[in-house]
């Protein structure tokens, strides 16, 4: 008896051995399409039996903190890590992050958007792939502008946003003329304050790595901003970020929403949008300088040098990547639901154009972005919505609290942008900038 | 009683938990103190130098500083006030006759067992938005425009969810303290001629001071490090107006990742933290001793 | 006429204290209510209190997409066998502080509270790479490492304070029927304490049940407990309030109903000596 259950637990481990599968821990946000990547990801592990998925999905700042501490002091909880764009040139540049050499024969590599693809190169090397990217575009509501007598050109000004916003305002009804961020943050509030200011012929540094705060062009941008928001904003606005914007445009309370544009899926997504049918796009805003308020996104797939499964790791990450994926998120979540802004052949397939009306402004927008040249002025950095330099996280948070205090009337724009001069003074002294 | 040999397995018997704990104090404060005199930033490997009191120097500067000192003292000192008076009064209601009292308690307590992630999460979206939250319902229902807590009062809502977090403990303290009161004494100063607010002040409350001292000094020990319920719901602004010292230091050592500075802000922390803690201890030890 | 009295008095203390206990419930009462609704009726303008289309999607969608039931048991794994092995060490060290003091128990006794006092934030990085370089990362040996020396110096204040209740004429007596130190502890002093042990464990299992800090930043995927499955729903794209209160619910409920359950033990020990 003893003997034949001892043989046959030994047969059962025999078995099972081989199902003794590889481990892959893969760390990503808890947006939307990252959910859907890792409901669909079975396809994957169906394909590759030897291949076992970990998933460890949180709130971005959550996710950024635990993956920059895991890799900055190389602990190697994560073999596949979802991080932006700001971090892969800073992390490739450290050697914490594995080259992508092996992402397979089909996987197309040039397919990916130049604009993007550059960012994620450092020294000729890939270092990431993107699993979506975004630009910045207005999103609005077409019945209430038509309402308001007024029509969306495709290249708005901040002047006719303002004017569009006045006249959409009706609080009575509950809704605001205009949602836009005002809560702290560098990816938050501090993105679409850069970008507007780069419109305005601001930058966040000069030649000589000294902080611009105290320029003309801040004071304006901030100005717009905060006269914006406190006139036709929803109340709340300095707490309001992507996502609680999002629920306010999917609910009807906002007129205009100048935000990402992969928004676009999920304000005419009628199963979540109470305005599906009544939504428009246009390009982000300019104020006749050479710049448009277009910033440069991506969330990407990375492979941190202490993973100990590398081959398994990149099989994943190339699958995810892929055009396969996408036409397996089309086929399950339709069409206009994939993942945008990485792949020239999907702004080639005349259903995708047709299935998702926001699809042409994105492109357009994602090619307007260029980190090189972000400014009207020149600047010693890169990155459209951020500076690509390790102190910018934090300064860029400390920033964006001034920001938001403004918006939120604690502090007069003025009072905010000279914080924010001293801050970033004593960061950049203290960082020991210009360095050579 | 305290023979020699019950000195000596007294010694043996405190040791374990006094030796765990000091390694688990001594060794990360004494690598924070050494990271503190250190350029030690995370995400810049390979540069750490020795800078002297300059971490120091630019946390005691920090424009957040002082504010953040502020708020921490305004936040343990509100919450204390609330959750005591509060806690208080629920004691004295809870210990009359009532109909279903222990549904009732049951119903107190319950906030205490709520993970403070949830209940700051909940509070925020749910009840302070302004938008959609309960609240901006009834203030739109009645005629008021939505009032928003989280950027008009962030320190003082802030107070609120932590209050409500704390407000059973506080309760269920000090009604098992009036329970233990002597009903004969209470009965006694009746006859005299005591009115209900003169029994009150003059029996109960000082009854109860072993018990608020005892509600003070647990209270404070976690209100001092106050943090997910900040990151939940303002991020410690706008501005500054919600930033408490642990939040200021984790604002150094993760979004910076500027470890050198975020290490000298929990010296100073630690600092401020044992100042509270003689003044308290000084305090428990005068009314617990007795 | 005074029984009248006592009534009318009976009927407003209970109405008042059913309001207040209603009041302060109500938080946790509208997020159930809320788990039951679908995303667009949760953010409705006016909102409906029981009336409404009751689902169970949200609960379904959150099952389907994380790993509930793993999150819950490293939460019960953590929280028990922290408090259990903080009760190991905690019982010993109040029992030789209440029993048999020295001219320096007092201070010991606050030192070990001050560590409490301590922002977890300021030793992060020094505790992570200790966590690193022994293999503790992402453990669940480790988690309970953590939580029982976070949570120590609470449980010896709190059996000590019980501790000191207990006249020691009690075990004096049974000391001269000759039992050993160890038989002391076990035999006369458990049964009497039991109250306040039951009410250390319970209230350790609670705050290691709730804490935020070192188990979101210790953990990945094996170990990660109920704090980092809310995480997860703490602000994702697009509408989510039916699925944060779904969630919410989930990951509250565990220790809402123990709690409950076990209030009166909880109660009659966590007294903190402030109890004469």
């Amino acid at each position: 008896m003893i003997k034949r259950l001892a043989t046959s637990i030994c047969s059962a481990l025999l078995i099972s051995m081989p199902a003794a599968a590889e481990t892959v821990t893969i760390a990503t946000v808890n947006n939307g399409d990252m959910v859907t990547m890792k409901s669909l990801s079975k396809a994957f592990t169906d394909a590759n039996p030897d291949i076992e998925l970990e998933w460890v999905t949180l709130e971005e700042n959550i996710l950024r903190q635990r993956v920059t501490t895991d890799i900055a002091t190389g602990s190697g909880q994560y073999d596949v890590v979802t991080i932006g764009t700001y971090e892969v040139p800073i992390w490739a540049k450290q050697g914490w992050l594995e080259p992508l050499n092996n992402l397979g024969a089909d996987y197309d590599v040039d397919d990916i958007l130049p604009s993007i693809r550059g960012g994620l190169s450092y020294e000729d090397k890939l270092y990431a792939v993107p699993f979506y990217a975004e630009s910045s575009m207005v999103i609005y509501r077409t019945d209430l502008i038509e309402k308001a007598g007024l029509e969306m050109p495709k290249e708005p000004s901040w002047d006719f946003i303002r004017k569009a916003a006045k006249a959409m305002t009706n609080k009575d009804e509950g809704v605001y003329g205009i949602c836009l961020r005002g809560k702290a943050g560098w990816g938050e509030n501090v993105a679409l304050l850069t970008v507007m200011a780069n419109s305005f012929g601001a930058r966040w540094f000069d030649e000589q790595w000294e902080p611009q705060f105290d320029t003309p062009e801040w004071k304006k941008t901030l100005e717009v901003y905060t006269d914006l928001m406190q006139s036709y904003g929803p109340p709340g606005a300095s707490s309001n970020g992507f996502n609680e914007n999002l629920a306010l445009f999917q609910t009807g309370k906002c007129g205009m929403w100048i935000d990402a544009t992969v928004a676009g899926s999920f304000v005419t997504n009628s199963k979540e949008s109470s305005v599906a049918d009544k939504v428009g796009f246009a390009l982000a805003p300019d104020a006749g300088m050479e710049k448009r308020a277009n910033w440069l996104w991506a969330w990407n797939l990375a492979i941190p040098s202490s993973t100990d499964s590398k081959p398994a790791a990149e099989k994943f990450v190339s699958w995810a990547t892929s055009k396969d994926y996408l036409a397996l998120v089309a086929k399950e979540k339709g069409l206009a639901n994939v993942p945008p802004g990485t792949r020239a052949s999907l702004y080639e397939n005349k259903e995708y154009l047709e299935a998702a009306p926001f699809a042409q402004i994105t492109l357009e927008s994602i090619k307007l972005a260029d980190p090189n040249n972000p400014t009207v002025k020149p600047v010693p950095y890169v990155g459209v919505q951020f500076v690509a330099i390790p102190e910018f996280q934090g300064l860029g948070t400390a920033v964006g609290q001034q920001f938001s205090a403004a918006v939120a009337g604690n502090v007069s724009p003025e009072q905010a942008l000279k914080t924010a001069q001293r801050l970033a003074q004593r960061t950049m002294r203290k960082a020991g900038y210009p360095k050579d | 009683m305290a023979t020699t040999s019950s000195r000596f397995l007294g010694r043996a018997m405190v040791s374990p938990a006094v030796v765990l704990l000091f390694i688990w104090m001594i060794v990360p404060l004494a690598m924070t103190i050494y990271y503190s005199f250190l350029n030690y930033n995370l995400l810049m490997p390979g540069m750490q130098e020795f800078i002297g009191w300059l971490n120091y120097e630019y946390f005691l500067t920090d424009p957040a500083f002082l504010e953040s000192f502020y708020n921490t003292l305004l936040l343990v000192c509100g919450v204390l006030a609330i959750t005591i008076i509060g806690g208080t009064a629920i004691a004295v209601l809870l210990d009359q006759a009532i109909v279903g009292r222990n549904i009732v308690r049951i119903l107190v307590l319950a906030p205490f067992f709520v993970m403070p992630t949830v209940s700051a999460l909940v509070w925020k979206n749910m009840f302070m938005n302004p938008v959609n939250g309960l609240f901006a319902h009834l203030f739109t229902f009645f005629g008021f425009e939505a009032y928003d807590f989280l950027s008009q009062a962030p320190l003082a809502s802030i107070i609120l969810i932590v209050s409500w977090q704390w407000l059973p403990f506080a309760a269920l303290i000090l009604l098992t303290a009036i329970q233990s009161l002597d009903q004969e004494q209470l009965e006694a100063a009746e006859l005299d001629g005591a009115g209900p607010m003169a029994r009150f002040f003059l029996i109960v409350v000082p009854h109860l001071s072993r018990a608020i001292t005892a509600v003070i000094l647990i209270e404070t020990i976690f209100l001092l490090s106050v943090f997910a319920e900040i990151l939940v719901t303002t991020n410690g602004g706008p501005g500054y107006a919600s930033t408490n010292i642990t939040y200021l230091i984790y604002s150094q050592s993760l979004l910076d990742f500027d470890v050198g500075a975020g290490s000298a802000g929990g010296i100073i922390a630690v600092i401020l933290a044992n100042i509270v803690a003689i003044f308290l201890m000084r305090m428990i030890g005068k009314n617990l001793e007795k | 006429m005074r029984q009248a009295q006592l009534l009318r008095q009976k009927v407003l203390y209970s109405l008042l204290a059913w309001t207040v206990g209603i009041a302060i419930f109500f938080p946790i009462l509208w997020t159930i209510l809320t788990s039951f609704k679908t995303e667009l009726e949760a953010v409705a303008n006016d909102p409906s209190f029981l009336f409404f289309d009751w689902t169970l999607e949200n609960y379904k969608t959150i099952l389907n997409e994380s790993r509930y039931f793993s999150h819950f048991w490293n939460s019960i794994v953590i929280s028990l066998g922290s408090s259990v092995v903080g009760l190991l060490i905690a019982i010993p060290a109040a029992w030789a502080m209440a029993f048999v003091p020295n001219k320096h128990t007092k201070d010991v006794l606050m030192w070990m509270l001050s560590t409490k006092m301590l922002p977890p934030v300021g030793v992060l990085i020094p505790i992570y790479l200790l966590f690193r370089d022994f293999d503790l990362l992402d453990t669940k040996l480790g988690l309970v490492i953590v939580m029982t020396l976070i949570n120590l110096p609470i449980m010896i204040w709190m059996l000590y304070t019980y501790f000191r209740e207990i006249p020691s004429e009690v075990l004096e007596a049974a000391r001269m029927d000759g039992a050993s130190i160890g038989s002391e502890i076990v035999h006369v002093l458990l049964p009497i304490a039991l109250p306040g042990i039951a009410s250390t464990l319970l209230l350790n299992i609670i705050l290691a049940w709730n804490e935020a800090f070192w188990t979101l930043i210790l953990t990945a995927a094996k170990a990660a407990p109920l704090t980092a499955f809310i995480a997860s729903y703490s602000s994702p794209e697009g509408l989510f309030y039916a699925k944060l209160s779904a969630a919410s619910t989930l990951a509250i409920a565990p220790i809402l109903i123990i709690g409950w359950f076990s209030q009166k033990q909880l109660v009659r020990g966590l007294t903190f000596g402030a109890v004469k």
